[in-house]
C-alpha cells in the first residue's frame, strides 16, 4: 500500500464546514421516528411489572376492552431465544413467569389507534408473588456476605459473574504477589495513610428524543417469518441486528436495520434499541403489520436504562513530600437487574481509577453488584466519570491531609511521556500534564481568585472558590477490543463521480457525518460538499463498529482515510489519475473505471497501526490505543442562605490529537461540562422501590440556559499515529472532569468536604447543620411518594 | 400522551356571562380552561379527572389591567406576559412583576392565567406570596352576581379554596401605595429557570426610623396553602432594626415564622431545608432593613 | 368534534377535529407539519413550541379549539420558499443544532426573542430560551447563533 501524507492546500479537516445534515435539521425538515409512518402502521405498547421482584400469579384481561382487536404478543410468542443478547443471556425479551425490576416488560399489545392502548394497558391486571429486592449496592453485598439466600437476586453465570455480583476486576500495576507486598511495604513505610470513600448517582441520559422504533415482518409464500426490517434512533445498527438474530432465529442478513435521524443518545441508546426493537418486530410478526413503538417522556425515564451508581473507596500511601507510594481503590457499580453493558462500564471504570498519575504499586479491585433496579447502561463516560470522581475528590483530601496544595501534589505524581501506567502501558505518544495544568489553571485565573475569594468570602453569605480536575479518557475500545470488532468502512465513487462513505457508524448530534466527510474529502482533496454518507441501513453498509467508546473520529476516521487513499491508489494506478489532481480529473477518472469495472469500492479493515499488547487475563498491557488528556477548572459560587452552589466560570482544556472541526468539538466540549454540572449538582434520580419516582422532567432537574456560566474550551494538539490527522476521541472526555472540579472548588469555597454527587443543596444543609458525618438526612429524606404539585404517577 | 382526547369535551361561549350560565345550570359539571398550562399538563399526564371543559382563555371581559387611583385590577384572564409587560404594575407592585417572571418560561408565561395560577391554588404557587403580602382583595363573579373578600380568606387548606362550583375568580385588586415601603421577593426552586418553589418569600415593610411600623409577609411552600405569615408580622411589628437590636429581631421573627410553618418532606426537598431557608430569607429581609 | 378554523403558515386550514386535541398532533398529524417535536408533554422542554398569534406558547399545552380564529407559525414557515431565514442560517454556520431535535423550538423561541429584543443582552437571550431545553450542546453555540442573528438584523 502506498501511502500519501494529507495535502496541505485549503485543509477542510482543521475547518468547520456546514454540517452535512444541518440544513434539514435546521429547516425542521429532518426526519426522526416519529415524523415517519408506514402504511398500515399499528401502534405498539408495554404492559410493565409495577413490581419489583417476585413471580407472576396470573395475568387477566379485562371484560370491558374488546381484546379481538389487539394484538398480543408474550413470552411464549419469541420464536427464537426470550433473550436480549450482551455477553450473557440473562436479560429476558419479555419477563417470563419472573420479574426483577420494576417497569419490566411482560406483555406486548398492538393496536390500529394509538389512542386504544391507553385504556387497553391499563385494562391488563396482573397479580405477584412479591419477593423482596435489593436496592442499593450495599444491600445487595449484605445479602452475599450473610448468606441471604431470599435476597440473592441474581444467581451469577457462566460469564464470571457470582450470586448478585455481575463481574469483577482486580488489576495490579505489577505481578500480583510482587505487587502486594509492595503495597504492604509501601503502608508500613509511609508517612501518611489517606483513606476515602465517594459516591456517585444514577443518571438519567435526557435525550429530547424518546426512544421509538417502526418495525416490519415479511413472511413467505407459505407463511413463514422470513425476515424482519427495524428502524429507529439508535447508535448501533448492528447491536440491534444481533439481536434480533437471537430472537426470531433468523440469519443476520435476514435481519435489516436502519437508523433514522436520532434526537440525542449519549449512550442511552446504545444498547436499549435492541430492547425496543425486538418488542416492535414480535409485534409485527404477530399482527402482519408494520408496529410502531415510541415512549412518552415518563416510560422511557422510568423504563430505560441509567448511568450506573458508584462507590469508590481509597487507601493511599502517600510520603511526606507528597508522594503516591502505593494505594488500593474499591471500585463498586450497580447494575441493576441484568448484567447487560455493567462488564464493560466496570472495566473502564477499573481502568481510569488510577487517574493520570505514577502509581509505584497499585491494586484495583472492582465490582457490579445487582439491584432489582432497571438495568443501568452506557451514558457518555461510561464508568470513568465514576472512578475518575473518587480519583480527584480524592488527591485534594491528600493534599490537604500532607500540608499541599491541590497543585503540588499533581505535580509530583503526574505521569510523564514515556512513563508507564498502572496497566503497564508505556506512553509512547507525547504527554505533557504539567504543561497542561499550568495553562488551565492561568486561563481560569486560578491563583488569583484562590487569593481574592479567601479574603472576599470573609465578608459575605455567598462563599466563592476554585477547584480542579486532571483526567484522561482512553479512546476506542480496551485492549483487543479494536482488534476483535474487525471494523469495515467502505467508501464508493456513485456514477457522478461523488464518493460516499458506507459505515454503520451513526450521527446523533455529536458530528459523525461531518468529520467522516472532512476526512474523505482532504484525503481525495474534493470538496467537502461533494462527500455523502449513506443512511446506516445494515442491508447496504458495513459493520464499522458500534458509535461508542469515544472511537468514531479516531478508529473510524482512519479508516475513512485509508480507503479514500485506496481509492486514489486505484485510479491513480488504473486510470493515471495524476498526483495533485483536480475535482474534473478525479471525476472523470472515477466514471471510467466505472465503466470497465462497474462499480468503483474501496474496502478496508481495522488494522492497528502499532502493536497492541492486552492480556484480559491479568489486565494489563496497552488499555487502550490513545488517551486524551484534560484539566478542567471550576469556579463556584455558594449561596449559605440558600445552601446552592452555582458554577459560575468553567474552563475546560484538553489535549486531543488534532482538532477537527472547531465548531463541533466545542459543542461537544461544551455539552459534556454541562451534562456534568448536571451530574455534580442538579440531577438526582429519586428511587422508590427500584421505581424512578421523579420520571417527569418537571422533578428531573437538568440545568437550563439561565443555569450554565460561560464554558471556556481551549485545545491543545499532539498528533497520535491513530486517528486522521493525529485526532483522537473527544466525545467522553467532557464528562470526566466537571463533577469532581465542581466538588473540589465547593470545598476550597465552604472548607467543607463533600464526598457524594450529586449534591443538592438540601444535602448540604444537611451537612452544614449536622454533627454526624456522614449526615443523617439531606436528600435521603426525600419523599418520593409525596408530589403535591405535579402528583407524579404512582402505579399500582 | 396519557389520554385519550375523544373523552373530552371542551366549548367555548362566547361570553362572560354564558360560561356564567352554564356553571350555573350544571355546578360541578364543567371545569374552566383559561392558559391551560395546569390542566393540559394533566391531560398529558392522563391525570385529567374532569371531562367536560369550558374554555375561558378568550374572554375579553376577564383580560385587563385596569389602574384606579387606589388600587391596580388585574383581571383573571391576565397572563403573566401581560402583567410583566404593565408599566404601571412595575412602577407600583415590582413583587408581582417579579413573581410573573419566576413563572415557567416565556411560552408559558404567554398563556398562564392569574386566575388559573390562584385557582389551581398550590401552595407553591408563584404569584400569591406578592398578593398576600400587598394585601390584594380577589373578586368572585357568578350568574348570581359577585362577591369581593381579601385574598388571605380565599385558600382554606390543601387546593381547596372559597371558590363554588358555579363561580369564576373575575379579578384581583391590589393596593398601589407602597412607596415608602422596603419590598423584598426571592424564591428558591431547584434551578434558576423552569423550577417550582420549595419556598419563596414576599415581604414589605415601613420604618418608623430603626422600628417596623408595618410588615406583611406572604410564602409559598410553607404550609398546605398559600400563606399570610400573621404570627411573624405580629411578632415584628414595632421591632427594632438597629444594629444593636438586629441579632434579637432576627431571633424572634425566626422563631414566630417557624411557629407558623408546617413544612413537607415531598420529592423535590424536604421538611428541614425548607423551614431553614425560610428563616434564612427572613432574616435576608430583615438586614437588609437596616442599611 | 369542533370545527377549527385557523391560518398555519400563512396558509387557511379548516379541520373537523376533537376540541381538546393537542395543538401539537393537530400540527403534526392532521396537518402532517412534523417539523414540531414532542420531548415532553408537559411544557418543559420547548421542543414543542410555535408561534400563536406572534406569541411563543408550547403547542403541546394548547387545545386545538383555543387556536380557533388564530395565526400559527411553526418551523416549517420561518424560511421562505428553500431560504434559511437568517436565524436558520446562523444556527447551521454556529453550531447551533447538534441533533437538531430542539431545534425547531429552540428557533421559533429565538425568533419570538429577537422580536421583543432586537439587541438582546446574554441575559435577556438566557432568560428568553430558558424554556429551551438542549442536551446536546451547553446551550454556549446557541447563544452564539442568536447574538449572530441579531447583529445580522435578524427579523
Amino acid at each position: 500500500m502506498v501511502t500519501h501524507t494529507m495535502p496541505q492546500s485549503d485543509p477542510i479537516l482543521g475547518a468547520s464546514p456546514l454540517r452535512k445534515e444541518g440544513r434539514a435539521k435546521v429547516l425542521g425538515a429532518a426526519q426522526y421516528i416519529d415524523d415517519l409512518s408506514l402504511p398500515g402502521m399499528w401502534h405498539g405498547a408495554t404492559v410493565r411489572s409495577s413490581i419489583a421482584r417476585g413471580s407472576i400469579r396470573s395475568i387477566t384481561f379485562s371484560a370491558e376492552i374488546d381484546w379481538s382487536q389487539f394484538c398480543i404478543v408474550r413470552a411464549s410468542d419469541i420464536p427464537g431465544e426470550n433473550t436480549i443478547v450482551h455477553l450473557t443471556k440473562d436479560h429476558p425479551c419479555l419477563a417470563d413467569g419472573v420479574v426483577n425490576h420494576p417497569e419490566e416488560p411482560i406483555l406486548l399489545l398492538a393496536h390500529p389507534e394509538k389512542s386504544a392502548l391507553l385504556a387497553a394497558v391499563a385494562a391488563v391486571h396482573i397479580d405477584y408473588e412479591e419477593l423482596p429486592g435489593v436496592f442499593t449496592i450495599e444491600e445487595s453485598e449484605t445479602a452475599v456476605e450473610n448468606n441471604d439466600a431470599a435476597r440473592i437476586i441474581w444467581p451469577g453465570s457462566e460469564f464470571g459473574g457470582t450470586a448478585n455480583c455481575f463481574k469483577t476486576y482486580l488489576m495490579y500495576s505489577g505481578e500480583k504477589d510482587e505487587t502486594e507486598a509492595g503495597i504492604a511495604a509501601a503502608f508500613e513505610a509511609a508517612d501518611f495513610i489517606v483513606e476515602g470513600e465517594y459516591h456517585t448517582g444514577a443518571q438519567e441520559q435526557l435525550y429530547i428524543e424518546n426512544n421509538g422504533i417502526i418495525a416490519e415482518c415479511f413472511r413467505n409464500a407459505s407463511g413463514a417469518v422470513e425476515s424482519v426490517c427495524v428502524r429507529g434512533c439508535m447508535q448501533c445498527p448492528y447491536y440491534v441486528v444481533h439481536a434480533l438474530t437471537l430472537v426470531f432465529n433468523l440469519p443476520e442478513d435476514k435481519c435489516r436495520v436502519i437508523q433514522v435521524e436520532t434526537g440525542g443518545a449519549f449512550g442511552g441508546k446504545e444498547d436499549f434499541p435492541s430492547v425496543i426493537g425486538s418488542h416492535a418486530a414480535l409485534l409485527a410478526m404477530k399482527c402482519g403489520h408494520p408496529v410502531k413503538i415510541i415512549y412518552d417522556r415518563a416510560e422511557d425515564m422510568a423504563a430505560t436504562t441509567k448511568r450506573h451508581p458508584s462507590r469508590t473507596r481509597h487507601r493511599t500511601a502517600v510520603s511526606k513530600d507528597g508522594k503516591l507510594l502505593a494505594g488500593t481503590i474499591d471500585v463498586a457499580i450497580d447494575g441493576g437487574a441484568y448484567s447487560t453493558l455493567s462488564p464493560v462500564v466496570l472495566s473502564r471504570a477499573t481502568i481510569h481509577a488510577p487517574g493520570p498519575y505514577k502509581w509505584p504499586h497499585i491494586r484495583v479491585k472492582a465490582k457490579a453488584m445487582a439491584t432489582n433496579i432497571p438495568p443501568h447502561g452506557a451514558f457518555r463516560g461510561f464508568g470513568a466519570p465514576q472512578s475518575l470522581f473518587g480519583l480527584e475528590r480524592h488527591m485534594d483530601k491528600i493534599a490537604k491531609t500532607i500540608g499541599l496544595t491541590p497543585e503540588e501534589l499533581r505535580r509530583r505524581n503526574f505521569l510523564a511521556t514515556g512513563d508507564t501506567t498502572a496497566t503497564g502501558q508505556p506512553l509512547i505518544e507525547k504527554v505533557d500534564m504539567q504543561h497542561l495544568l499550568t495553562r488551565a489553571l492561568e486561563e481560569a485565573g486560578y491563583h488569583e481568585k484562590l487569593a481574592r475569594f479567601a479574603e472576599e468570602n470573609k465578608h459575605s453569605s455567598i462563599k466563592r472558590g476554585v477547584g480542579f480536575a486532571a483526567f484522561m479518557h482512553g479512546t476506542g475500545f480496551t485492549g483487543s477490543g479494536e482488534r476483535r470488532l474487525n471494523s469495515l468502512v467502505y467508501v464508493d465513487v456513485l456514477e457522478d463521480g461523488r464518493p460516499q462513505i458506507l459505515v454503520s457508524s451513526t450521527e446523533f448530534g455529536q458530528g459523525t457525518n461531518t468529520i467522516l466527510s472532512q476526512v474523505a474529502a482532504q484525503t481525495l482533496q474534493l470538496p467537502y460538499d461533494d462527500i455523502l454518507v449513506a443512511q446506516p441501513d445494515t442491508s447496504v453498509v458495513p459493520n464499522s463498529g458500534p458509535t461508542v467508546a469515544s472511537r468514531t473520529a479516531m478508529i473510524v476516521g482512519k479508516l475513512v482515510e485509508r480507503a479514500s487513499l485506496q481509492l486514489l491508489d486505484n485510479l491513480r494506478e488504473h486510470e493515471h489519475l495524476p498526483a495533485d489532481h483536480t475535482r474534473e480529473e478525479f471525476i472523470a477518472a472515477a466514471k471510467s473505471f466505472r465503466a470497465k469495472h462497474g462499480e468503483l469500492r474501496a474496502s478496508v479493515r481495522y488494522e492497528p497501526p502499532a502493536k497492541i499488547y492486552w492480556d484480559d487475563e491479568l489486565y494489563r498491557g496497552d488499555a487502550y490505543p490513545g488517551y486524551a488528556w484534560a484539566v478542567y477548572v471550576a469556579e463556584v459560587a455558594v449561596d449559605l442562605n440558600t445552601y446552592m452552589t452555582t458554577v459560575t466560570r468553567f474552563d475546560a482544556l484538553q489535549e486531543v490529537g488534532k482538532v477537527m472541526h472547531p465548531v463541533l468539538a466545542k459543542g461537544q466540549i461544551e455539552g459534556g461540562v454541562a451534562q456534568g454540572i448536571g451530574y455534580a449538582l442538579y440531577e438526582k434520580c429519586v428511587w422508590k422501590n427500584g421505581r424512578m419516582m421523579n420520571n417527569q422532567m418537571t422533578n428531573y432537574i437538568m440545568p437550563t440556559s439561565a443555569d450554565l456560566p460561560p464554558i471556556h474550551v481551549h485545545f491543545e494538539e499532539t498528533p497520535s499515529i491513530h486517528g486522521p490527522g493525529g485526532a483522537k476521541g473527544i466525545g467522553e472526555l467532557p464528562m470526566d472532569g466537571p463533577a469532581p472540579a465542581i466538588l473540589n472548588a465547593i470545598e476550597n469555597a465552604t472548607g467543607i468536604a463533600f464526598n457524594t454527587i450529586p449534591l443538592l443543596p438540601e444535602d448540604m444543609y444537611e451537612r452544614m447543620s449536622s454533627f454526624t458525618d456522614p449526615p443523617l438526612g439531606g436528600t435521603e429524606d426525600l419523599d418520593p411518594s409525596t408530589d403535591q404539585d405535579t402528583r407524579t404517577e404512582v402505579t399500582a | 400522551m396519557r389520554s385519550d382526547v375523544a373523552q373530552f369535551d371542551l366549548s367555548a361561549p362566547a361570553t362572560l356571562d354564558a360560561v356564567l350560565t352554564q356553571l350555573a345550570a350544571e355546578p360541578g359539571k364543567h371545569t374552566p380552561l383559561a392558559g391551560g398550562t395546569e390542566l393540559m399538563v394533566a391531560l398529558n399526564t392522563g391525570r385529567l379527572t374532569q371531562h367536560s371543559l369550558l374554555s375561558i382563555q378568550h374572554l375579553k371581559e376577564l383580560r385587563f389591567i385596569r389602574v384606579q387611583p387606589d388600587a391596580i385590577h388585574i383581571g383573571s384572564g391576565a397572563t403573566f406576559t401581560n402583567i410583566r409587560n404593565s408599566a404601571e404594575i412595575a412602577a407600583d407592585l415590582p413583587l408581582l412583576i417579579e413573581s410573573a417572571s419566576w413563572t415557567g418560561t416565556i411560552a408559558n408565561q404567554n398563556r398562564a392565567t392569574l386566575g388559573g395560577n390562584i385557582c389551581n391554588a398550590s401552595p407553591a404557587a408563584d404569584t400569591p406570596p406578592a398578593l398576600l403580602a400587598y394585601g390584594a382583595s380577589i373578586t368572585l363573579i357568578s350568574a348570581a352576581g359577585t362577591r369581593t373578600l381579601p385574598y388571605t380568606e380565599f385558600h382554606l387548606s390543601y387546593k381547596k379554596t372559597v371558590l363554588r362550583p358555579d363561580e369564576l375568580v373575575h379579578s384581583v385588586s391590589v393596593p398601589r401605595d407602597f412607596s415608602d415601603y422596603r419590598q423584598y421577593i426571592r424564591k428558591v426552586g431547584t434551578r434558576n429557570a423552569l423550577a417550582i418553589s420549595k419556598i419563596a418569600l414576599a415581604a414589605l415593610a415601613k420604618l418608623d426610623g430603626d422600628h417596623i411600623a408595618d410588615i406583611r409577609m406572604g410564602a409559598a411552600s410553607l404550609t398546605d396553602r398559600p400563606l399570610r405569615c400573621s404570627a411573624a408580622e405580629a411578632t415584628l411589628l414595632g421591632k427594632s432594626v438597629d444594629a444593636k437590636d438586629m441579632d434579637a429581631t432576627v431571633r424572634a421573627g425566626r422563631a414566630a415564622l417557624a411557629s407558623e410553618t408546617h413544612t413537607i418532606d415531598d420529592i423535590r426537598s424536604t421538611a428541614k431545608y425548607r423551614s431553614a431557608v425560610a428563616g434564612n430569607l427572613l432574616e435576608e429581609f430583615l438586614r437588609s432593613l437596616a442599611s | 368534534m369542533s370545527l377549527v378554523q385557523l391560518t398555519v403558515n400563512g396558509k387557511p386550514q379548516r379541520l373537523d377535529i376533537p376540541p381538546m386535541k393537542r395543538l401539537l398532533d393537530m400540527l403534526r398529524h392532521d396537518l402532517g407539519l412534523t417539523g414540531t417535536k414532542e420531548g415532553c408533554g408537559e411544557g418543559e422542554c420547548g421542543a414543542c413550541a410555535v408561534l400563536l398569534d406572534g406569541e411563543l406558547v408550547n403547542s403541546c399545552l394548547v387545545p386545538a379549539l383555543q387556536v380557533n380564529g388564530s395565526s400559527v407559525c411553526t418551523i416549517e414557515g420561518v424560511s421562505t420558499e428553500g431560504q434559511l431565514h437568517p436565524i436558520q442560517q446562523c444556527f447551521l454556520e454556529r453550531g447551533g443544532a447538534q441533533c437538531g431535535i430542539c431545534t425547531p423550538g429552540m428557533i421559533l423561541a429565538t425568533h419570538h426573542l429577537l422580536d421583543k429584543h432586537p439587541n438582546p443582552t446574554l441575559e435577556q437571550i438566557q432568560e428568553g430560551l430558558a424554556g429551551n431545553l438542549c442536551r446536546c450542546t451547553g446551550y454556549m453555540r446557541i447563544f452564539e447563533s442568536v447574538q449572530e442573528a441579531a447583529k445580522l438584523g435578524a427579523i
